[in-house]
C-alpha cells in the first residue's frame, strides 16, 4: 500500500533540475506593471505631508498611490481589521508600507518607491516590553490570565522557590523565496497567483479591496520556497496591492518584496520575556508555578491573539502543574507586526517550562533529566484506550511501542487522577483536557539507551574537569505539542477528487506546498484508497476555485486535515464504483476490493483503469467532494477551559555542545532524537521534517538574532547581519529515529501531525548550552536566548560569579 | 553600448550590454528564461543564485546576483538547466538528490546542486566549506550531505565540463596594470571592480548608478603570486580563494582564517586589493596582514609606492589613496610562526567578524622580543593594538604578563555596540583571545572546531 513508503517529494525531480515553477518564475506577460512598497522611516510617527513628485517622476513609474487612492477597504489584516494597506494619517514602525508604486519594471519600481519625501511629526516609539508595560499598550484590554488549582497557597507552602526571568528572542522565518504575488485581469474579476499558506485569505482580502464578492477571485498558488508561518497571513499586502493595480490599469501586476524590504516589512516570531516562580520538594516537583509571559506582538494584531494562547497552552509542555496560574501580556509595539513562525508560541510557552526545569536541577543540585521525569504526566493507566481499540493492528502496534525497554527508574504512576467511578483516569492540562496519549516516560527511556546518555553524560564531566577552555554540555528534552487550531473552526478540509475514465486520478485539497511533502502525502492517501501506485495521482496547485473556504496550511495540520478530507472523497467514489461493479457481477460492493492496481469483483479481475472506463459506461459519478471536521474539539479561550487539541504529538532530543569559556563560540556536536509521527504517513518526508525542526529550533536558540537600534530601526535585515544556521552547524552526528507506535486518535491512518513539534526538539541544545555554561562555575548561569557568543560568554561569567569573583579567586 | 561573448550552457552567445552593471542573474531570468537560477537575497549570501563559470583558472562556483554581464565575457557559464545530459538524462548528483530527500521546498536546491556539481569536477569533498555560502532554511543539510557523500569520489559526466570561450577582449575591461593605471590615471572617479563582490552591493541594494567603470579580471599581471626576497608579493587581482591556497603553507594560521572569509562563491570572487581597498574596519584580511607586517603597493600612472598596511586606513571611510592611485600589491614575509588568527563571529561560517583578531609574537626563549597585534570590529579602520604590544614586548610569555596587558586594549581601542556585538562584548573578548593565544601556544585545547563528540 502506498501509505507508509518512503517516497521522495512529489516535485524533486523539478527541484533538482531547476524546472520548479515559483511566483516569480511564471512567465509574465509584456505589459506586466511591478510594484514596491514606499517605506516609513520613522517608527511612530504622523504623517504631515507626502511630496511624492519625485517617485512619479521617476523613471517607467506609471502610477503612485496612497492610503487616498483605495477605491474599497484599506485592510490587510488577517484578524482585527487594524492593518492598512497603505498607512494613513499615522506611522506605525519602520518599514511599514505609506505608498505604492506601479512602474515597467522590477528595479524601476525599487527606485522609485526610495524617492519619496514624507514629513512626520514624530511620536514616542514604544519598542521595548518596558516601554509597553509603562504606557499600558496592549491589546485585549489587559493580561489574559488562566489558573487550575491554587499557585500563590502551593507555591508559598513548598520546601523550595525557584525564580527567574528568560528574555527569548524572536526569529526571522528566513524562507528562500521572498514574498510574492501577481494579479492577472480576468473577465468580472481577477486571478491571483500568491506564494501564501492562505489562499482562501488572500482570495477574501483581495475580494474585500477591489469591491468583488469571492467568486470573483481565484486564487491559485502551486508551490511556495518555503513558508514557516511566515506566509499565512503577511502575503496579504502584494497580492492586494497587485490585484488594486490590475484592476486598475487592466494590466497583469506583479510585487515581490527584496530580501531587505521582506525583512524590515514583515513580521516575525514573537520575542517574549518569561518570568517564573516555582515552588518545588526536595526531589524538584513542582508544587506550584506562576508564569508570567510578556510578548512584544509589534504594531497590529495579527495572529498576536492565538500565538500567545499557545504559549499559554504549551507552558506545561510535558509535566503536570497541578496548581499553576500563567498571566500573559500581549504587548502592542512600534515594529513589525509578529506573526505566525512554526510552533506559533508554542516554542516560547515551552521554552519557559524547560528552564524552569533546569534552574530547578541547579538550585537543589539534581539530575536535569530527574527533575524532568519526575514531573512528567504519568502515563496513561489504560494505554488500550477505546480510541486505540477500535483498530486492532494500530492497538497492537502501540502495545509494542510501550512495551520496549523501560526507564531506568520505573514511571511515577501515583498521581493519576480517580475519576468519579474509582477508576484512575489521566491527568489534566493547566487548561483542563485530559493527558490521555502519554507515552514520554517510554519514549525517553529508549531515547536515553539509544543516546548512550548516562555514560556519554559522565564521560563529559571528566573532560570537562580536565580542560581548562572549553566545556561540553549534554541535554535531555522533551516535547509535547498540541495538534488542532485553537481557533476551532478552523480545522476543517475540504477536497475535490477526479477518476478519469483512463484509472488515472487528479485531486486537489485545500492545502499548500511550502516544501514540507504535503502533496505527496495525499497523494499516498488517494493511491492507497483505489489500490494504486502513487504515480497514477497527479495533484495540481491549491486552487480557490476547486476547493473553497480552506483554513491556512497552518498548525501542522495540513495531513491530518487534507488527508481525511481525500480520503473521504476517495472513499464515496470507490464505494460508487464498488456498488456498480458489484451489480454487473452480481455480487455486494463488501466483495469489491480495490488492491495492487487492480479491482476484484466476486471472482472476477480487471485493471483500475478497466474498472474507471466500465463505471464511466455505467453513468457513474467519478468525482466527488469530500470533507473532514476535526471531532472531540471544544475550547473556552476566555476561560482557558476545554479540549483545544485533538490530541499531543511527542518527541525527545538529546544534544552535545561544546562552548569557548573565552569567547563563548559553541558548536553543536551531536543531537539524538526519538519523534513520535504515530503510524508515519511516509517516513522519510517525517525524517526531513524532524531533522529541519531541530536545525531551525537550534538556529533560533543560538546564532539568529534580530536587533532593533534605539530608533525602531531593524539593524538585522539581511543575511549578511542575520544568520540562520549554515551546513556546517549541523550536528556532525545525528541520528533520527521514529517512534514506532499508532495515533490512539482516529487520524488519517493513525499518523501525527510534525510541521511544528521538531522545532522544539531544539530546546535540548539550548540546555545542553546552559549546561556547559553551569560546568564553569557555582552559580546559576540564567542564559538568554537566543545563546549567542556574547550571551554564553555572559553565562559562563555569572557561572563563575561575576568577572571580579573569579579575578579575586585567582588572585 | 558593447557586446560581450560567452558560453552558455555548452552553446556560444554574444550579448549586448546596455548597462555594464546588469547582473548575470536578472539577464538570465529575465532575458532568457531561465528560471532554475533563483533569487534568493541578491547579495551574494544565500547561494540561491549559484551558476559554474570556467575560465583559464578552472571552473568555480559564482553568485550570479553579484556577477555583472562584462565579467563573464570569454567565460563558460552553466546553470542548473545546463546539468542535464544531452539525452535529457539526469546528472548523478540530482538523482542523489532525490535518492536522498535533499530536497524541501526546492528553492534553494539549484544552488546547491550548482556547488556540488562543481566540488564533483574539481574532486572536492570537504562539503562544509564548499557548502557554506549555500542556505537551506527546510532540511537542516543532513539529507544534503549524504547526497553528497553518495557521488563524493566520482568522475563529474562529460557534458558538464566546460571550456572558456575565445571572444576577443572584454569590454570595460583593460588587459594590465599598465592599461589600468594610464586609464585610471586619467579617470580618476572611475569605479574600479575586481570580483564585485562589495560594489555589486552599491548596485543591487543601494540602487546607486555607477560613473564609469572598468572591470579589473583581464589583468592578469595583477592576479600573480611571486618569490621576492621580502617573502611574497601577492598581486592586488589575486582572489581570496586563491591567496588561500597559496598561504596554506607558508602561513597557515592565515589560510585557517581565509577559509572562514565569506564563502566558497565570494573568496572565487572577491579579490585581495579589493578587500583592502574598501578600507572596511571588518574586513578579514587586513588584521592578519598587519600582524605580519605586510606592506601595501599603490600605484597612481607610473609612480608606485610601497607603506606599511596599516597606515593605509586612515580612518572610517578614508584610506591614504590618491585620486587615480589603486591598489596594486601587497608584500609580505615569507614566515611569521608565531601567527595566529581568531575570527569570532555568530556563526561559524560565512559571516562577518565581530571581532577579527591576529597575534604574530616572536619569542626569546622565554621573553617576548616582538609582538604585533592587529584587531578588525574594534575600531572604524583594522587597527594595531600598540599599548598592548608595548605592554608586551621585552617581558616574558606568561599569563601574568598577558593579562597584565589585556587592559591596554581600552587604551587602543573604543569599540561601539552594534548588531554583531556589543561594545563590552568585544573589548573583553578580544582581551580573552590574547589569553588564548597563550594557552594555545602553549598547547591547551582552545579551539571549539577541533572537538569531535
Amino acid at each position: 500500500m502506498s501509505v507508509a513508503l518512503p517516497l521522495p517529494h512529489d516535485s524533486a525531480r523539478l527541484h533538482v533540475t531547476g524546472a520548479a515553477r515559483y511566483v516569480d518564475d511564471l512567465a509574465l506577460p509584456a505589459n506586466t506593471l511591478h510594484l514596491a512598497f514606499g517605506l516609513s522611516t520613522v517608527a511612530h510617527g504622523e504623517i504631515l505631508s507626502m511630496d511624492l513628485s519625485a517617485v512619479r517622476a521617476s523613471k517607467g513609474v506609471v502610477a503612485v498611490w496612497t492610503a487616498r487612492d483605495l477605491p474599497f477597504a484599506n485592510d490587510v489584516s488577517p484578524s482585527a481589521h487594524d492593518e492598512p494597506l497603505l498607512a494613513t494619517d499615522r506611522v506605525h514602525y519602520v518599514g511599514q508600507p505609506v505608498f505604492l508604486v506601479a512602474a515597467e519594471s522590477h528595479l524601476a519600481a525599487r527606485r522609485a518607491a526610495r524617492k519619496g519625501r514624507i514629513a512626520y511629526r514624530e511620536l514616542p516609539a514604544i519598542l521595548t516590553v518596558d516601554a509597553a508595560l509603562a504606557a499600558d499598550s496592549r491589546f485585549e484590554g489587559g493580561p489574559v490570565i488562566w489558573s487550575r488549582g491554587d499557585a500563590e497557597a502551593a507555591i508559598a507552602a513548598a520546601p523550595h522557590v525557584i525564580e527567574g526571568r528568560l528574555d527569548i528572542g524572536g526569529q526571522e522565518h528566513f524562507y528562500l523565496e521572498g514574498q510574492a504575488a501577481l494579479a492577472l485581469p480576468a473577465e468580472g474579476g481577477v486571478v491571483v497567483h500568491a506564494s501564501s499558506q492562505h489562499p482562501t485569505e488572500i482570495q477574501h482580502k483581495v475580494a474585500e479591496a477591489i469591491g468583488l464578492p469571492m467568486n470573483a477571485v481565484r486564487v491559485e498558488m502551486r508551490r511556495m520556497g518555503g513558508g514557516f508561518g511566515g506566509k499565512e497571513s503577511q502575503g496579504n499586502a502584494l497580492a492586494v496591492a497587485c490585484a488594486l493595480m490590475a484592476r486598475a490599469f487592466g494590466r497583469p501586476a506583479k510585487m515581490r518584496y527584496d530580501r531587505d524590504d521582506d525583512m524590515v516589512i514583515t513580521g516575525k516570531r514573537h520575542d517574549f520575556r518569561i518570568e517564573y516562580r516555582a515552588g518545588v520538594d526536595t526531589e524538584g516537583r513542582i508544587l506550584g508555578i506562576a508564569f508570567r509571559q510578556f510578548a512584544r506582538c509589534g504594531w497590529s494584531q495579527d495572529l498576536s491573539l492565538p500565538v500567545c494562547d499557545r504559549a499559554m497552552l504549551h507552558a506545561d509542555n510535558a509535566y503536570h502543574l497541578a496548581h499553576i496560574r500563567i498571566e500573559s501580556h500581549r504587548l502592542r509595539t512600534n515594529t513589525q507586526s509578529a506573526t505566525a513562525f512554526r510552533g506559533f508560541g508554542g516554542p516560547q510557552g515551552m521554552l519557559g517550562i524547560e528552564r524552569v526545569m533546569d534552574h530547578v536541577a541547579h538550585a537543589l543540585g539534581l539530575d536535569p533529566l530527574a527533575v524532568r521525569r519526575s514531573n512528567f504526566y504519568a502515563e496513561r493507566p489504560d494505554p488500550c484506550g477505546a480510541g486505540v481499540a477500535a483498530d486492532a493492528a494500530a492497538g497492537a502496534a502501540a502495545e509494542t511501542a510501550v512495551s520496549r525497554p523501560r526507564t531506568m527508574d520505573p514511571p511515577r504512576r501515583a498521581t493519576a487522577r480517580v475519576t468519579e467511578n474509582g477508576a484512575p483516569g489521566p491527568q489534566t492540562t493547566p487548561y483542563h483536557q485530559p493527558v490521555e496519549d502519554f507515552i514520554l516516560h517510554a519514549l525517553t527511556a529508549r531515547l536515553e539507551q539509544t543516546s548512550d546518555f548516562h555514560a556519554r553524560r559522565e564521560a563529559i564531566a571528566d573532560w570537562n574537569a580536565r580542560q581548562p577552555v572549553l566545556k561540553r554540555g549534554i541535554a535531555l528534552t522533551p516535547v509535547k505539542f498540541g495538534i488542532s487550531f485553537t481557533l476551532t473552526h478552523l480545522n476543517q478540509a475540504g477536497a475535490l477528487v477526479h477518476v478519469y475514465q483512463d484509472g488515472s486520478i487528479h485531486l486537489n485539497h485545500g492545502g499548500t506546498e511550502m516544501g514540507q511533502g504535503l502533496h505527496r502525502k495525499v497523494a499516498q492517501v488517494a493511491a492507497a484508497a483505489f489500490g494504486v501506485e502513487v504515480d497514477a495521482v497527479a495533484i495540481s496547485a491549491t486552487d480557490t476555485g476547486k476547493v473553497p473556504n480552506t483554513s491556512a496550511t497552518a498548525a501542522s495540520s495540513g495531513s491530518d486535515l487534507n488527508g481525511m478530507a481525500v480520503k473521504a472523497a476517495c472513499d464515496t467514489i470507490r464505494a460508487r464504483m464498488a456498488e456498480h461493479l458489484a451489480a454487473e457481477h452480481q455480487t455486494v460492493a463488501a466483495d469489491v476490493r480495490f488492491e495492487a492496481g487492480r479491482v476484484f469483483v466476486g471472482g472476477a479481475e480487471m485493471s483500475f483503469a478497466e474498472a474507471a472506463a466500465r463505471c464511466h459506461q455505467g453513468r457513474v459519478s467519478l468525482s466527488s467532494t469530500g470533507f473532514y471536521a476535526t471531532p472531540k474539539l471544544s475550547w473556552d479561550r476566555k476561560a482557558g477551559r476545554g479540549r483545544p487539541f485533538y490530541y499531543f504529538a511527542y518527541g525527545a532530543a538529546v544534544s552535545e555542545v561544546v562552548i569557548d569559556t573565552l569567547t563563548g563560540e559553541n558548536r553543536i556536536l551531536r543531537a539524538d532524537i526519538l519523534h513520535d509521527c504515530g503510524r508515519s504517513l511516509n517516513p522519510a518526508i517525517d525524517i526531513g521534517q524532524i531533522e529541519g525542526g531541530y536545525v531551525q529550533g537550534a538556529g533560533w536558540l543560538t546564532m539568529e538574532e534580530l536587533v532593533w537600534d534605539r530608533t525602531g530601526r531593524l539593524r538585522t535585515h539581511a543575511p549578511s547581519t542575520y544568520k540562520i544556521p549554515a551546513c556546517s552547524d549541523r550536528p556532525r552526528i545525528f541520528n533520527v529515529a521514529l517512534w514506532d507506535g499508532a495515533n490512539r486518535e482516529e487520524t488519517i491512518y493513525r499518523s501525527k501531525a510534525v510541521g511544528e513539534p521538531p522545532l522544539m526538539l531544539g530546546i535540548s541544545v539550548f540546555s545542553a548550552l546552559a549546561a556547559a555554561c553551569a560546568a564553569c562555575g557555582p552559580h546559576f548561569p540564567d542564559l538568554r536566548a537566543p545563546a549567542t557568543p556574547e550571551a554564553v560568554l555572559a553565562a559562563v561569567n555569572r557561572a563563575r560569579g561575576g568577572k571580579r569573583d573569579r579575578e579575586r579567586r585567582q588572585a | 553600448m558593447a557586446e560581450i561573448g560567452f558560453i552558455l550552457n555548452g552553446s556560444p552567445v554574444r550579448v549586448s550590454v546596455t548597462s555594464p552593471t546588469q547582473t548575470l542573474l536578472d539577464w538570465l531570468r529575465t532575458e532568457r528564461g531561465l528560471t532554475g537560477t533563483k533569487e534568493g537575497c541578491n547579495e551574494g549570501d544565500c547561494g540561491a543564485c549559484t551558476v559554474m563559470v570556467t575560465d583559464a583558472d578552472g571552473t568555480r562556483v559564482l553568485n550570479a546576483c553579484l556577477l555583472f554581464l562584462p565579467q563573464i565575457h570569454g567565460r563558460a557559464v552553466r546553470t542548473v538547466e545546463g546539468l542535464t545530459g544531452p539525452a535529457g538524462e539526469m546528472h548523478p548528483l540530482q538523482q542523489a538528490m532525490i535518492a536522498h530527500h535533499a530536497s524541501q521546498c526546492g528553492f534553494c536546491t539549484p544552488g546547491f546542486v550548482m556547488s556540488l556539481a562543481a566540488a564533483q569536477i574539481n574532486g572536492r569533498t570537504d562539503h562544509d566549506d564548499l557548502l557554506a555560502g549555500n542556505l537551506c532554511r527546510c532540511t537542516g543539510y543532513a539529507p544534503i550531505i549524504r547526497a553528497a557523500e553518495a557521488v563524493a569520489g566520482t568522475p563529474a559526466p562529460d557534458w558538464v565540463k566546460d571550456a572558456p570561450a575565445e571572444c576577443g577582449p572584454a569590454p570595460f575591461a583593460p588587459t594590465s596594470a599598465d592599461e589600468l593605471a594610464a586609464w585610471y590615471e586619467s579617470h580618476p572617479d572611475a569605479v574600479l571592480i575586481a570580483g564585485a563582490t562589495d560594489v555589486g552591493l552599491w548596485v543591487t541594494k543601494h540602487l546607486r548608478d555607477l560613473p564609469e567603470v572598468a572591470f579589473l579580471h583581464a589583468c592578469r599581471d595583477l592576479q600573480r603570486i611571486e618569490a621576492v626576497p621580502e617573502g611574497f608579493r601577492i598581486g592586488a587581482g589575486v582572489t581570496i580563494a586563491a591567496l588561500r591556497a597559496a598561504m596554506a603553507g607558508p602561513h597557515p594560521a592565515f589560510a585557517g582564517l581565509l577559509r572562514r572569509f565569506a564563502s566558497e562563491q565570494v573568496r572565487a570572487a572577491a579579490t585581495l586589493g579589493g578587500n583592502i581597498a574598501n578600507g572596511s574596519p571588518i574586513g578579514d584580511a587586513a588584521p592578519a596582514l598587519i600582524a605580519m607586517g605586510a606592506r601595501l603597493g599603490l600605484r597612481k600612472g607610473d609612480v608606485r609606492r610601497e607603506i606599511a598596511l596599516e597606515d593605509f586606513f586612515l580612518d572610517y571611510g578614508r584610506q591614504d589613496r590618491a585620486k587615480g592611485e589603486f591598489v596594486a600589491w601587497v608584500t609580505l614575509p615569507a614566515e611569521a610562526p608565531g601567527l595566529a588568527c581568531y575570527k569570532l563571529s555568530k556563526r561559524f561560517d560565512q559571516d562577518i567578524s565581530a571581532v577579527c583578531g591576529c597575534f604574530n609574537m616572536t619569542l626569546e626563549g622565554s621573553i617576548i622580543t616582538s609582538a604585533r597585534i592587529a584587531f578588525g570590529g574594534m575600531a572604524g579602520v583594522p587597527k594595531r593594538a600598540r599599548a598592548v604590544e608595548a605592554a608586551l614586548e621585552g617581558r616574558p610569555f606568561t599569563r601574568e604578563v598577558i593579562e597584565a596587558a589585556v587592559p591596554a586594549l581600552a587604551v587602543d581601542f573604543t569599540p561601539i555596540d552594534d548588531m554583531r556585538a556589543s561594545a563590552r562584548y568585544r573589548l573583553e573578548a578580544a582581551g580573552n583571545m590574547l589569553v588564548r593565544y597563550l594557552l594555545e601556544r602553549t598547547g591547551a585545547k582552545v579551539d571549539v572546531l577541533e572537538v569531535t563528540p
